[in-house]
């Protein structure tokens, strides 16, 4: 059998099965998060695409644009990472609705608390969407603790970039979107699969 | 880059070579590494923006810009075809950052140091003298290579503009 190429790999089915693992860890994710927070949590089915890392770039505003990654790294049977996106201004909104300290002046800074709340947030919307990943695919997901950097969107998507740049320029893309108490917040997620783990994934999707 | 009519835009796992008074530019580099080349003397310029060490040991390699190795064999012939003397070449380099606190075993989350090291190596493999160099540390970083001189301008968030 050809080996398959990763770069026009998914058909609109496949991306109709990851679309449902997205809806249902977003699902799981609100529930979390809304415990968590203790606030009214929504979240609508999200976009699934398998897109040209250029425009994951310009879905967060530019190469150059500042933004906040939350990244975990995966080992088990799915391996690779997987990391949240958000712009600035979102990941410090985000923070004040749930601990109710305004963002600070200077931007860039996220202090302690806030980064805390920020990678929680981050961290609860990824294992919910590698449990649903993991139930599907029959696979062990073991996410590591989630890191945060905070840079241009071009230096942070280098990261897994790298990773998938070893079979194709392009990577699962899931927009997100969360509405605190009907407050909209717009990020995304790529994931990130080693190439061994791909091929899992595509089994498990029934493409060989 | 706004604003500059003979500025042109290397994207990731891209290349491309200028003459004077072309200015070469990438953007927001991280674990990647910006290879800058010029010819002092034709006044050629060159920029490659490499995510990975090393072509032979990927599968899908069909992409030269993207590997350090083929990239600068690649961006090499390209400056030749502008009149660049290969003797002449000098390099400076940008990049390799580690984006994420990891406390990394796995190879992969330090491909920052690896692209650096590859780039290094392949240079003196290459008998391309590297005469200044920005690498490592945890933060991304823009930069542009002016054709006319080979000054190499390095920005990056919240640290101001640097020169090699």
């Amino acid at each position: 059998m050809a080996k398959t190429s990763a770069e026009n790999i998914f058909s609109d089915d496949h991306l109709d099965i990851l679309k449902e693992i997205g809806s249902m860890g977003t699902a799981h994710a609100a529930t979390a998060l809304s415990t968590m927070v203790n606030k009214k949590v929504t979240m609508p089915v999200p976009n699934v695409s398998w897109t040209d890392f250029h425009n994951i770039a310009n879905f967060v505003g530019g190469p150059e644009n500042i933004i906040v990654g939350i990244l975990v790294s995966l080992s088990g049977n799915i391996q690779g990472m997987m990391m949240h996106l958000m712009e600035l201004d979102a990941a410090h909104n985000i923070a004040e609705l749930i601990i109710g300290t305004p963002p600070p002046k200077d931007k860039l800074n996220f202090g302690v608390m806030e980064r805390s709340v920020i990678e929680e947030v981050g961290n609860i919307m990824l294992s919910s969407y590698l449990g649903s990943l993991a139930g599907l695919t029959n696979s062990q997901i073991k996410p590591s603790i989630p890191y945060m950097s905070v840079d241009m969107a071009n230096a942070i998507l280098s990261v897994p970039a790298s990773e998938f740049g070893r079979m194709a320029d392009k990577m699962l893309f899931i927009e997100s979107q969360i509405s605190i108490e009907n407050v909209k917040f717009s990020g995304c997620f790529v994931l990130v699969p080693n190439l061994h783990s791909f091929y899992r994934i595509l089994r498990a999707l029934g493409v060989e | 880059m706004p604003g500059k009519a003979n500025m042109i835009v290397v994207g990731m796992a891209d290349l491309n070579a200028t003459k004077s008074p072309g200015v070469l530019t990438t953007l927001g580099l991280g674990s990647c590494v910006g290879i800058a080349l010029y010819d002092p003397h034709m006044k050629v310029a060159g920029l490659a923006h490499i995510m990975l060490p090393d072509s032979k040991a990927i599968h899908n390699n069909s992409n030269h810009a993207k590997f350090a190795d083929t990239a600068l064999v690649k961006l090499v012939a390209q400056m030749e075809r502008l009149g660049a003397k290969r003797a002449s070449l000098k390099a400076k380099i940008a990049g390799g950052a580690q984006m994420f606190a990891f406390n990394a075993t796995n190879e992969n989350l330090r491909v920052g140091d690896r692209n650096v090291e590859a780039t290094k190596r392949i240079l003196k493999e290459m008998g391309i003298p590297l005469i200044a160099e920005e690498t490592g540390a945890s933060f991304g970083r823009t930069v542009e290579l002016y054709a006319e001189d080979g000054k190499f301008l390095i920005k990056a968030i919240g640290q101001g503009i640097r020169v090699l």
